[in-house]
């Protein structure tokens, strides 16, 4: 789809009609099958009163009625089919809507790639692709259609009125607009009331959920059990707070009622009045009382619809504010990759992040051989993520490049670049798979064997074994939860499997206690012998190993070398294992 | 206590029948001025067609306005009274399952398996609230419609009443039993189509990183593709139950109507055909909202039995018949505990054995996963250990009152639950009688104080909702001010200072330090901080305690 040109708050409503607008076959059986069902409406309530005056007024045995009572049959089905009709119409225009809304919203979150979906909370996102994207339910089936019904429907009872009684058109058409006019009227005056009672309400709401949240901590202080009064007492000021707004609001749709009945009232009189001195005749006297309900019906409806319109709104706002975000340029090169080396090359790269003031990398420069090991250290917040999302290209560089044996990675198809690496994120991420799927996601065609080394490498095989259903068992949100440091060696096992030229860990030990970290630190040193390891890190024991050292402070290299040359040089890296074990001996 | 699940959640809403009944009446009455107005106007201009004077009419005159009138007030105060009682039964489900589920917390709803089994119980309840409103009133109302029908009905013709009665009986139980059938068939495939593209769906976006590196989008997108359809089907399925359900309330009403008609014309009074027909049809208003109340009346049951399912597991942690008198010294043995949260599940601790003595600073080593927490969970008394002993001065751990174990420790644990309150309740919560110098010199110590201080509130500042407006290392540094104010004899830190940078961690580290001095610590961690300064350490291995000693910097 092409980006809408018009975005605002404004156009919301012409945006979401532009959506429905891709179902157009739904869109229009639906305004058919309301356009046929008020028509049938009609027609029942004339036949209907005809049957009544030709029984009542002509005194007719029920004989002669047959006719006139199979057309109201007829019509009963027409209108039986016709709301079977309108309910599916309408649903199935929500469907196809919601469908192509969610499968866009999909193809553009994973377009847009890891650079936004990290910075957004997890589970958000995927919150308004599921909830989110179900909420315009009730724009699209509820609230689009009582529009068109509110537009359409009183037109249409009021063609019918107009060569059969002026005086009922007359009322039908000053009482009308009253609707609408009170109902935005009474918006106005208690929207700014409900407001103010709304966050209180909102506040109140939310302590219930703040003591279950903290229940553990209330129990560590022995405190939980006090609290049974405090939620009755808080929960009983959220009733009273939520029953003046709602006295508000349920006055407005009192009023909308009453003014409804009313005209209602108005017209019934009004025809009595006339029948009376016999200035109407029966049945078009009970025809018109029986349509003026059905008149006044839709603009009621659409009222009590407005609500399920705003939290559908709510959500498409949400949705398109996510849609609106325009994608990257792709890497459009078609070639494959076949690098001559994969000595990494970073150029004075610089990025910051949107909204920031203070670049994450700034000239960045760096070179790693093929084949080395190399730690990349420094203090949290220096930058060591990011340089590791640059190279993975989730991240570009705003100035400067990156050179993967001497072709910039701008140049370089992601998926290709992708089969030349192995990564274990920070917080890695497990499938809902078995945990031998998820290791085996490094290399699907590794034998089973292949997986368990991996895993035994990691340090896991033996946690995985006492498992009952040992590498059957399926992790991920579904299945076991698994710590962090479980998951972290799991992640470990995959990148083990994958067997590629480099290799990228980010803090793979965090979650690990010494020894643990001691063992697995010895295996990725075998594991990846002739590989070119990065190994981001704060743990100096892990970096001392390596073959260099980058030192990183502030988003620029400070220094690079052998952990012999560093030490000697007396810069930062000898700072760092000065304050290590200075704090060691301070007792 | 077994029994129905909905008959236990009627019982809860026993205490307001008062209001319901009181909303019941009102709906009814809004629905019988909505039918006598349809009746009083209909009569007026069956009346009028026959030209009588103007003074015969004035009666149906003033009926039509006063029902008309009464219809709007009878449906607001109606509205009124039972979203009170809504909220009433509200309070008393969260006071009464939050009474239930205290005792249970933490074992059964946080255990480290089911994250999410809080927030799903915190949801259930509140959806409980709309069990009056859609499943308890439009039965009754329709009961007492289903009367008054009978009686007016039966005073003019008796088989017409019997036909419209029939027609009540369709669309009173027959479709909602039809519905409730429906929802249960095609609802449950809908829940289960959604929820298997949800989960495909989190692999894709909170997996992307890990997605595109190891090449599974196109997996992924397969296997979304064909999840897609599955809950299209289902989507159509359930719309199409809906459309069907629509349909046929609309034939039992219409089709009421039309015999109502024919049979009424021979056998009543001329002027009442129009009264009768279209009164007819406006009663079917009270049996609209009985489809739906089937359909919620399944979802309640099934919300209802897990809810009581979770408060009928008999609490894990008891206290003794007669409990020990509160410990004093604070000496904490383990002697070949074996401990596993549940029988599926690998050991987590394997015949450990651990001594801290009063005033012993200790540190304990693991990995996460690796069985630390367990440790807290067990001396807590948060679950009930089977194979082994655990002393406290000399006596079994379960022989004291939970409480009187739960005031001797001072845990911090890696995420502080604030409450969104001030800053004062929140360090306060500690002693809730502690005087406000005794708060702030908890501050003081746990170096917090200045901070606080520096706030335009001070503290009285509100946290925000879960302390959101706070750093991590100042939150860690409330709760050091919160287990300080309780001045419990041993203190464990649990992962305290995981969230935080090597800095912060450091300097909260070192504060702990110098308020701990005459105090037991037991320090649970991963990592290698400020552990030179502990008597002892200990690391997991095979489930079980090991001495360790740190690694220097080897170069």
């Amino acid at each position: 789809m092409a980006p809408s040109v018009s975005s605002g708050k404004h156009n919301l409503d012409a945006r979401l009609l532009r959506e429905a607008r891709s179902a157009p076959g739904y869109l229009i059986a639906n305004l058919v099958s309301n356009a046929l069902g008020g028509l049938a409406i009609l027609a029942q309530a004339w036949f209907l009163s005809q049957v009544i005056q030709r029984a009542f007024i002509l005194e007719q045995p029920l004989e002669a009625l047959a006719p006139l009572l199979l057309a109201i049959l007829v019509t009963i089905l027409a209108r039986v089919v016709l709301a079977y009709q309108q309910s599916w119409t309408s649903a199935r225009l929500a469907i196809v809507v919601k469908e192509r809304l969610r499968s866009h919203l999909v193809t553009h979150l994973t377009t847009l790639g890891p650079a936004y979906t990290r910075q957004e909370r997890s589970g958000d996102l995927s919150l308004t692709a599921t909830e989110g994207i179900e909420k315009l339910d009730g724009y699209f089936r509820d609230y689009l259609p009582a529009i068109f019904n509110a537009l359409f429907l009183p037109v249409f009872i009021a063609l019918v009125v107009l060569p059969l009684d002026g005086l009922t058109l007359v009322v039908f058409l000053l009482t009308a607009p009253l609707i609408p006019f009170f109902a935005v009227l009474i918006g106005m005056a208690t929207g700014a009331i409900a407001r103010n009672q709304f966050m209180e309400m909102r506040y109140l709401g939310a302590h219930f959920l703040d003591v279950m949240q903290g229940l553990t901590t209330l129990k560590l202080f022995n405190r939980s059990q006090h609290q049974v009064e405090t939620i009755g007492r808080i929960s009983g000021q959220y009733r009273k707070s939520t029953m003046r707004v709602l006295r508000i609001a349920f006055l407005s749709a009192l009023t909308l009622e009453m003014l409804a009945t009313l005209s209602v009232a108005i017209v019934a009189v009004e025809i009595g009045v006339r029948l009376l001195y016999g200035g109407i005749p029966f049945e078009q006297a009970l025809f018109l009382l029986m349509i003026a309900p059905e008149f006044y019906f839709p603009l009621r409806t659409l009222g009590a619809k407005f609500h399920n319109a705003t939290e559908g709104k709510a959500a498409a706002e949400h949705l398109y504010a996510i849609l609106d975000i325009p994608l990257p340029v792709q890497n459009q090169t078609n070639q494959q990759f076949v690098p001559e080396s994969y000595t990494i090359r970073f150029e004075d790269v610089s990025v910051t992040y949107a909204g920031r003031q203070q670049p994450a990398v700034h000239r960045c420069s760096f070179r790693i051989e093929s084949g080395q090991r190399v730690a990349i250290v420094g203090p949290s917040g220096s930058g060591k993520t990011t340089l590791s999302q640059l190279l993975l290209g989730f991240l570009k560089p705003d100035s400067g490049r990156i050179l993967i044996g001497g072709v910039a990675l701008q140049q370089i198809p992601s998926e290709e670049w992708y089969r030349h690496l192995a990564w274990v994120s920070q917080t890695p991420y497990l499938f809902n798979d078995t945990i031998e799927g998820n290791i085996r996601v490094g290399r699907p065609g590794a034998n089973q064997s292949e997986v368990i080394e991996a895993a035994r490498a990691a340090g896991v095989h033996d946690f995985i074994t006492q498992l009952p259903e040992g590498y059957g068992t399926s992790c991920g949100e579904r299945g076991l939860r698994l710590s962090g440091g479980q998951a972290q060696r799991i992640a470990l096992a995959r990148a083990f499997l994958r067997d590629a030229p480099i290799v990228l860990l980010d803090e793979p030990t965090s979650q690990l206690d010494p020894v643990t970290e001691a063992h697995i630190l010895d295996e990725l040193h075998d594991w990846f012998a002739d590989r070119t390891l990065i190994l981001i890190t704060h743990r100096l024991n892990a970096a001392i190993r390596m073959d260099q050292i980058i030192v990183i402070e502030a988003g620029t290299v400070v220094e690079q070398g052998t952990p012999d040359l560093l030490r000697k040089t007396n810069g930062a890296w000898a700072r760092l294992i000065e304050q290590e074990s200075g704090r060691a001996n301070a007792r | 206590m077994q029994g129905n699940p909905l008959l236990k959640l009627l019982r809860l809403a026993l205490p307001f029948w008062r209001g319901m009944l009181l909303a019941a009446l009102l709906g009814t009455l809004t629905i019988s001025s909505s039918v006598s107005l349809m009746a009083a106007s209909a009569w007026l201009i069956s009346r009028a067609g026959q030209q009588p004077s103007i003074a015969e009419l004035s009666l149906a005159v003033v009926g039509v306005r006063f029902f008309g009138i009464a219809r709007g007030v009878f449906r607001y105060l109606e509205r009124l009274v039972s979203h009170d009682v809504t909220l009433r039964l509200l309070v008393q489900l969260r006071v009464s399952f939050y009474a239930a589920l205290e005792p249970l917390a933490p074992a059964r709803l946080l255990s480290f398996r089911s994250g999410d089994l809080l927030s799903r119980v915190i949801d259930d309840i509140e959806n409980l609230q709309n069990l009056y409103v859609r499943t308890i009133a439009p039965p009754i109302v329709a009961i007492l419609i289903v009367i008054g029908v009978s009686v007016f009905l039966g005073a003019l013709d008796l088989s017409l009443m019997v036909v419209v009665l029939g027609f009540l009986l369709v669309a009173g139980i027959i479709i909602p039993l039809w519905a409730w059938q429906m929802s249960h068939m095609v609802g449950a495939q809908r829940v289960m189509a959604r929820s298997a593209f949800n989960a495909t769906l989190v692999d894709t976006l909170q997996g992307l990183p890990e997605a595109l590196v190891y090449n599974q989008i196109p997996r992924l997108q397969a296997m979304m593709t064909e999840r897609r359809q599955a809950m299209l089907t289902a989507d159509k399925q359930v719309a199409r139950a809906d459309a069907w359900q629509v349909a046929l309330m609309m034939a039992v009403t219409s089709g009421a109507g039309l015999a109502v008609v024919s049979m009424a014309i021979p056998r009543i009074e001329g002027v009442l055909l129009a009264t009768v027909t279209l009164a007819t049809i406006a009663v079917f208003e009270a049996f609209t909202p009985l489809a739906q109340a089937a359909v919620h009346l399944g979802v309640y049951s099934q919300v209802a039995e897990r809810l009581f399912h979770l408060t009928d597991i008999s609490c894990a942690v008891k206290d003794p018949a007669v409990p020990a008198p509160a410990p004093a010294q604070g000496h904490v043995q383990f002697e070949a505990v074996t401990f596993r949260y549940s029988p599926e599940i690998p050991l987590v601790l394997n015949y450990l054995s651990l001594d801290v003595k009063p005033g012993e600073h200790i540190a304990i080593l693991g990995s996460s996963g690796s069985g630390k927490s367990t440790l807290v969970n067990l001396l807590l008394r948060f679950w009930e250990y089977e194979d082994g002993h655990i002393w406290l001065d000399d006596r079994e751990l379960r022989d004291y009152q939970q409480v009187d174990v739960r005031q001797f420790f001072g845990v911090m644990t890696q995420r502080t639950h604030l409450f969104n309150t001030t800053i004062r309740e929140n360090i306060g919560i500690a002693r809730p009688d502690s005087t406000p110098e005794a708060i702030e010199d908890a501050a003081r110590r746990a170096q917090i104080h200045e901070f606080i201080c520096s706030l335009p509130d001070g503290y009285d500042t509100l946290v925000g909702e879960d302390g959101t407006a706070l750093s991590g290392g100042q939150r860690q540094r409330i709760a050091l001010a919160r287990v300080l104010l309780k001045d419990a004899p041993v203190i464990i830190l649990d992962e305290a200072t995981a969230n935080l940078d090597t800095e912060t961690e450091r300097a909260v580290m070192e504060t702990v330090l110098e308020v701990v001095s005459g105090r037991s610590l037991i320090l649970l961690t991963h990592r290698q901080v400020l552990l030179e300064r502990m008597d002892r350490i200990y690391r997991f291995e095979e489930h079980k305690l090991v001495p360790y000693l740190p690694f220097k910097i080897s170069n």
